[in-house]
């Protein structure tokens, strides 16, 4: 990234720095540029006068036509008489509920299984390996079919396997005991909770900033949020009652209830995704020095101390980068939620491009949802490493 | 896409193992717990797959009661699961086509034979493949509609990584160039490619291009499934070189400048031979991502080796058997980059022990 600053009598006013970005051989870069637009150029005329041939109207104006196919399973209501924008909005939030849910549970048991890799115990650490390499060697897609026909034979719900007396799995998807608020629609206190835990989360590194993480505190402000949600919601006159599947008839009631596409495309993310995460769990925490354990042990700190004060923040810098990047990847591979049936963004644009033929708009969609997610993750990411760089620096 | 490449693994040894295990109370409550999860999960696995599996017969014999895993199905589709549509009487050529592949991949694993004479080999080995599977000169052609199996697999993949990387290359040395127009669009070309996920990419090849082509040009649906598959991978691997751009520090080019030597000679000679040895590990893991990635190809309708066996269960006599079709594919996508990813690890020990001094 060397600039050529051309020192002169002008200075560097918006011209000359112009002059500076653009550097050397300004023609040919512009005669470049212009070939690019050219050939862009080519190709959309192209594109136009294929559409119209094929009797379409380029432009997205078929959003709010009346999209009349079904759509399996939609956070909000959706029904085949609502328009195509509403279909893939439903497909956008069935993509972001098995991202988040996906890196949510892909990090608690990425994190399990690093640990796990790293305890002195040779045969979970070697059964952890092979777990790692298993999952690391083969396609994701194939790891997702596998899941899928593996849900497809389980036992119809009357004979399903249950666990514990509160888990079912059967060919009609996976049912899990669920929390409910009598009188309020569930996805309305998840985000309560879900917005309560994050704002305890950032106010406990407020309050007790110094360490990157202080866990005890933590998940003492976190446990006294979710109590506070609890009392506010009883005393508003709402009743949270956990509710326990069962069998019943020819189906299993009550509870949570997982689409056996859904489970599929979770077990499968969550899964493969655990194999990546363990490995930069442990990479992170291998890459802090084995001097700086020692020289916190000579200090006289215990070993949860150590962890918390020495080796957990300096292991998170190199952890966090590589995790959110995990992260946006399971985001990406969500979209093969195509392939096993599941409504996600693709799925519901595939559909889409296929009952209107509006190929090209249906992939600008998916395209630029995808690149402003990553985008607008990656903007976070240089800024989160911007201020690492910084305090390291500042604290050298 | 984002690997990390593992610690050496150490050889175990039984003293080893015996510390390890029971080295005190909690460590040996560790295993007992490790050993009866293993048990729980493992064993009815292994009645399903070994005990109660069938080895021979029919589907009849697969569909009883206490049958468990129907290997008989994977030896009666095997040919069909490794070569999919391409005409029985012909499989010969695509059998030749992965023991060439083999043999080259062995032959370049070896730093032995790096050189470059290499390029000229590898080009001439991709034109004797395609040869191969369409049959022309001479041979009876077959058309890219019936090609299949593990040999598209491994040439999609490897033709991706050999087009890919001179694409790669000037990529990454636009992104790093002081040229802001040429350095924006290698910026947007990247990001763009690195921000979607395969399957827009694949869309966008079958879908797309075939009408922003101007109308009578037709391209082969697998030569854009190619052609997608290389860009999108050109945009992954320049991130890697360019990584390896990096760790070249600046002196390096200034001395090879004041010696008299022109840009080109000073990437030639000094920048790119260093640069790029650094990133060769990482280089050989995003190969095995790209093997991995064109399974991706079953998505769009093409046979590569996941969708061959995934479509082997639709065959009537033998119906429904997806578990084992998908275990076959499996085991052999494991085999190849399993190899790739031990290769990286031993080729990253011997270059840093090169580098030692």
């Amino acid at each position: 990234m060397k600039r050529h600053i051309q020192p002169g009598p002008s200075g560097p006013g918006p011209v000359s720095r112009l002059r500076s970005w653009i550097g050397p051989l300004p023609l040919q870069q512009g005669l470049l540029f212009v070939g690019v637009l050219l050939l862009f150029a080519f190709l959309g005329q192209n594109t136009a006068d294929s559409m119209h041939r094929m009797g379409l109207t380029p432009g997205f104006a078929f959003l709010s036509h009346q999209a009349n196919f079904e759509i399996g399973e939609s956070l909000f209501s959706y029904s085949a008489g609502d328009s195509y924008a509403r279909a893939l909005g439903a497909g956008i939030a069935n993509t972001i509920k098995v991202a988040v849910v996906g890196c949510l549970l892909a990090t608690v048991l990425g994190v399990a299984l690093g640990i796990a890799r790293l305890s002195g115990n040779l045969l979970l650490a070697s059964l952890v390996h092979g777990y790692v390499e298993l999952l690391r060697n083969t396609p994701l897609l194939l790891q997702l079919f596998l899941w899928s026909a593996i849900i497809h034979t389980l036992p119809p719900p009357r004979g399903a396997y249950t666990f514990l007396g509160s888990v079912y799995l059967s060919n009609r998807g996976v049912y899990l005991p669920s929390l409910s608020v009598e009188g309020l629609p569930a996805f309305i206190w998840l985000s309560v909770v879900a917005l309560a835990v994050l704002a305890t989360l950032v106010l406990s590194r407020r309050l007790f900033a110094g360490s990157a993480l202080y866990l005890p505190k933590s998940a003492g402000a976190v446990l006294g949020a979710l109590a506070l949600c609890y009392l506010t919601l009883t005393s508003l006159g709402f009743a949270a009652s956990v509710e326990i599947p069962a069998k019943g008839g020819f189906n299993i009631r009550g509870g949570l209830s997982l689409t056996p596409e859904f489970a599929a495309l979770l077990i499968g993310l969550v899964v493969n995704a655990s194999a990546s995460i363990s490995e930069i769990v442990r990479s992170g925490i291998q890459s802090v020095k084995s001097g700086q354990w020692e020289a916190a042990r000579a200090l006289g700190l215990k070993p949860a101390q150590i962890l918390r004060l020495v080796v957990l923040p300096q292991a998170l810098r190199v952890i966090t980068p590589l995790m959110i990047s995990s992260f946006l990847d399971l985001t990406k591979n969500s979209s093969l939620a195509v392939a096993i049936g599941y409504p996600d963004l693709v799925s519901v644009a595939n559909t889409t491009a296929n009952t209107t033929g509006q190929v090209l708009e249906a992939i600008i969609i998916i395209a630029a949802v995808y690149l402003s997610i990553s985008l607008a993750v990656s903007a976070v990411m240089n800024l989160y490493n911007r201020r690492v760089v910084l305090r390291a620096e500042g604290k050298r | 896409m984002s690997q990390i490449e593992l610690a050496p693994p150490v050889a175990p040894d039984w003293h080893r193992w015996r510390e390890g295990l029971f080295n005190g109370w909690a460590n040996g409550l560790v295993t007992l717990a490790t050993l009866t999860a293993i048990l729980w999960l493992a064993l009815p696995f292994f009645r399903w797959a070994v005990v109660d599996a069938v080895w021979s017969g029919t589907s009849a014999d697969c569909t009883t009661e206490t049958a468990g895993a129907c290997w008989a199905f994977v030896g009666a589709k095997f040919r069909f699961m490794l070569f999919a549509f391409f005409p029985p009487h012909l499989q010969w050529r695509p059998a030749l086509v992965v023991a060439l592949i083999a043999a080259l991949l062995t032959v370049s694993a070896l730093p032995r034979f790096w050189s470059f004479r290499l390029v000229p080999v590898w080009l001439l080995a991709l034109l004797v493949i395609w040869l191969l599977m369409a049959g022309t000169a001479g041979m009876e052609p077959v058309s890219t509609n019936h090609w299949g199996g593990l040999p598209i697999t491994l040439a999609v993949s490897i033709a991706g990584l050999a087009f890919a990387f001179p694409i790669a290359l000037l990529l990454a040395l636009a992104r790093q160039s002081d040229m802001g127009i040429l350095r924006s669009l290698a910026v947007v070309f990247i990001e763009v490619l690195r921000g979607v996920p395969m399957i827009a990419v694949l869309y966008v090849a079958m879908l797309i291009v075939p009408m922003a082509l101007p109308s009578g040009a037709a391209i082969d649906k697998l030569l854009r499934a190619q052609i997608g598959v290389t860009l999108f991978f050109s945009a992954y691997l320049a991130e890697v070189i360019r990584a390896g751009l990096q760790v070249i520090p600046s002196g390096q080019k200034e001395a090879a400048l004041s010696l008299g030597l022109s840009r080109i000679q000073m990437l030639r000679l000094v920048v790119l031979p260093q640069a790029l040895t650094a990133v060769i590990p990482a280089i050989v893991n995003l190969s095995i991502g790209i093997v991995l990635n064109t399974s991706l190809l079953a998505v769009i309708g093409i046979y590569d080796l996941l969708n061959a066996a995934k479509t082997s269960a639709t065959d009537p006599t033998w119906l429904g058997f997806y578990s084992e079709a998908y275990i076959f594919a499996a085991l052999v996508y494991f085999a190849i980059c399993f190899t790739g990813s031990r290769y990286s690890l031993w080729l990253e020990r011997k270059l840093n022990g090169s580098n030692r001094y």
